[in-house]
């Protein structure tokens, strides 16, 4: 039994060590720096209270950041979850008529997900360049009048938000088609059978009740990728013009690195980490009341 | 008795293959009828043609008389049990039987939650529904079970869900696709008895689809025999199993393979064996030391009721017999003589017809 107990302490133990030391160790630390003025490099600290928290969400800075970043989650979760279940919709009837050209388009739409954001990044400046981007040119061409995409504070948002989905389209998709596949082909005709056999009814009957599980991974990991929004911020706007599109984790990172104020940044983190948390919490309660029957 | 449902030289083809060549098949009313064949027959296909889950590639589909060869299955309101059950997972028994009468008897927008609150239409019509649900649950013996989800019911339990939800429209036609294969032996039997009794209660026109003749044989009225795409033969069971009008048909009834002698050496059995087929079935053969063919025992698998020999005869052909009861057994090696009741032999041409041979 001894043994038992040895042979698992070595096995668990290593990884059990770096994952104390790397990931909940820091978390603490971070937990009590948000307490503090620490500016990093500072030799001491003072203990502050909940001063940083009230400056987060008692600054209009820090209210703006927040607000700017449920606008931009509450933009993005919905159509790409939408978009990604429409497009695999799509791509899957197409596998039958059309598996070549299927084929093709899925790669298509993963692209974006495959390729490196701070690339892309580039040339969406390019193309949202307000009088050189292709995007403005088609604009006039459709006899619509040019944007500042990225320097209009009414706008940029939204534009990060569009950035947003088209980047995560693509493996909302792959996801959603791989639900598709495990729906029992019966179902559809027992559908068919009973009356719901096109459109709407069938939809609601078989493909959504079924696609339950894979719906609710797929709204979680795009809700945490959505309040983490970070490379588009930072390479195209680095919040501005004005802080139109300043996010958390945009904050964050100046604060902590660019001010070295490692005590707000440290609050912001942990604000930013106790909401995600509470947000998947809700997600999985809520949803699994109602797609648990596997 | 007046046809139901019917398929008028249906084909169906997938690509280049042809699943189901040139089938004509009636249902009548209040009939329990059989399609039996072998796995990739295409009964399966047929199914679903009359079903209309399916288009025929020729031929038509008639419903009490009339073309339904574009139909929707919905709008053929025939019913059919899938061998999988296909219930809704996340719907509970209650909800499953219901979903047919809700798509049928309410709009899309009367299907919203909620509406019943509003609209006493809705309210009438749903206060039918669950009279319906609740009259063919009580059938069913399905009443205790109508809150719980698919998942929390057994295999038999499940079943007796897939038959109420097919049940509760008043279906024109009745089709099961292999409802048995999933049971286990016990179950089977119970639940034969119980398909039986349903037909019988509720009158309408049942198509079992089967690969497993003693189903076939036990339950159904009629049978259809499908082989290879094509109906090889219709009859009674008694008919099918006692009259096979070909030899394709003889090899796939009966519980052992039937023992086939080519013509020439079928001479001894029979005078006709000259120049037909003679089928004889294991069970109809006997050890008798007057028997007119010779042959050697190759082996012996015993049973338990029965004994299976295989041997083989002079003229090197391979056959079967099956001794039932306490004749003494014969050794591998040992040289027997076979006898046959002439009443049951089977003649085939050399097209694999039946060909009539006097007794």
């Amino acid at each position: 039994m001894r043994n038992r107990a040895l042979t698992d302490l070595v096995l668990a133990g290593p990884a059990a060590l770096v994952v104390i030391l790397f990931i909940f160790l820091p978390v603490a630390v971070v937990f009590v720096l948000a307490f503090t003025d620490y500016q990093v490099g500072a030799r001491s600290a003072n203990w502050i209270g909940i001063e940083n928290f009230a400056t987060l969400f008692g600054s209009r800075q820090g209210r703006n950041a927040l607000l700017n970043t449920v606008v931009y989650a509450g933009i993005v979760i919905p159509a790409s979850v939408g978009l990604g279940l429409l497009v695999a919709m799509g791509l899957h009837r197409l596998t039958d008529i059309l598996p070549r050209l299927s084929a093709v388009l899925r790669t298509v739409y993963f692209l974006p997900v495959a390729a490196t954001l701070v690339a892309m990044a580039v040339s969406w400046q390019m193309l949202l360049h307000p009088s050189l981007g292709l995007i403005n040119t088609w604009m006039s061409v459709l006899g619509l009048a040019p944007q500042q995409w990225l320097s209009d504070r009414g706008l940029v948002l939204y534009t990060l938000a569009a950035i947003g989905i088209w980047q995560s389209v693509g493996y909302n998709m792959v996801l959603f088609l791989a639900g598709l596949a495990t729906i029992p082909t019966a179902l559809y005709d027992a559908a068919a059978v009973d009356g719901a056999d096109r459109g709407w009814s069938r939809f609601w009957t078989v493909t959504w009740p079924m696609l339950g599980p894979t719906t609710l991974f797929v709204v979680i990991v795009t809700a945490v990728n959505a309040f983490r929004v970070f490379e588009t911020v930072a390479t195209m706007t680095k919040g501005g013009p004005a802080f139109a599109s300043d996010t958390i984790v945009y904050a964050l990172y100046r604060e902590g690195f660019v001010y070295f104020k490692a005590g707000y940044a440290s609050a912001i983190t942990v604000v930013f980490f106790l909401a995600l948390l509470l947000l998947t919490a809700l997600q999985i309660m809520l949803v699994e009341r109602r797609v648990h029957y596997r | 008795m007046t046809a139901r449902l019917s398929l008028d030289g249906v084909t169906k083809r997938f690509g280049t293959t042809e699943a189901v060549r040139n089938v004509s098949l009636t249902l009548h009313d209040g009939e329990f009828m059989a399609l039996l064949g072998a796995s990739g027959c295409g009964k399966s296909t047929t199914l679903r043609l009359l079903a209309g889950l399916e288009a025929p590639s020729a031929g038509r589909v008639l419903l009490n008389g009339r073309d339904v060869t574009r139909d929707s299955a919905a709008a053929r309101n025939i019913a059919l049990m899938f061998q999988s059950y296909a219930l809704y997972p996340h719907l509970t028994v209650f909800q499953n039987i219901a979903l047919p009468l809700r798509m049928r008897g309410l709009s899309a927008v009367q299907r919203l939650p909620g509406t019943a609150l509003v609209s006493p239409v809705v309210r009438k019509r749903q206060a039918q529904i669950k009279a319906q649900v609740s009259q063919v649950a009580e059938m069913l013996r399905l009443g205790d079970l109508l809150a719980r989800k698919p998942g929390q019911l057994s295999g038999g339990q499940q079943q007796r869900v897939a038959l109420a939800r097919a049940l509760v429209r008043e279906p024109s036609a009745f089709l099961l696709d292999e409802p048995l294969s999933n049971l286990d032996t016990q179950l089977r039997a119970d639940t034969r008895d119980e398909i039986r009794a349903l037909h019988r209660r509720t009158g309408y026109p049942f198509l079992l689809v089967t690969h497993d003749q003693s189903d076939a044989l036990s339950m159904a009225d009629r049978i259809a025999v499908m082989i290879a795409g094509e109906i090889v033969q219709v009859g009674s069971p008694k008919e099918i199993f006692h009259r096979p009008q070909s030899i394709a048909v003889a090899e796939f009834i009966g519980h052992h393979r039937i023992n086939l002698l080519p013509p020439g050496p079928a001479g001894r059995l029979h005078p006709a064996g000259t120049r037909l087929w003679i089928g004889i079935r294991p069970e109809d053969l006997r050890l008798s030391p007057e028997g007119a063919l010779a042959a050697t025992v190759e082996s012996r698998a015993f049973h338990g009721e029965e004994t299976i020999l295989k041997l083989r005869d002079d003229a090197g052909t391979a056959l079967r017999i099956v001794l039932r009861g306490g004749e003494t057994l014969p050794n591998p090696g040992d040289t027997v003589r076979l006898a046959a009741n002439p009443a049951a032999l089977h003649g085939f041409g050399a097209d694999g017809r039946r060909e009539d041979i006097p007794a």
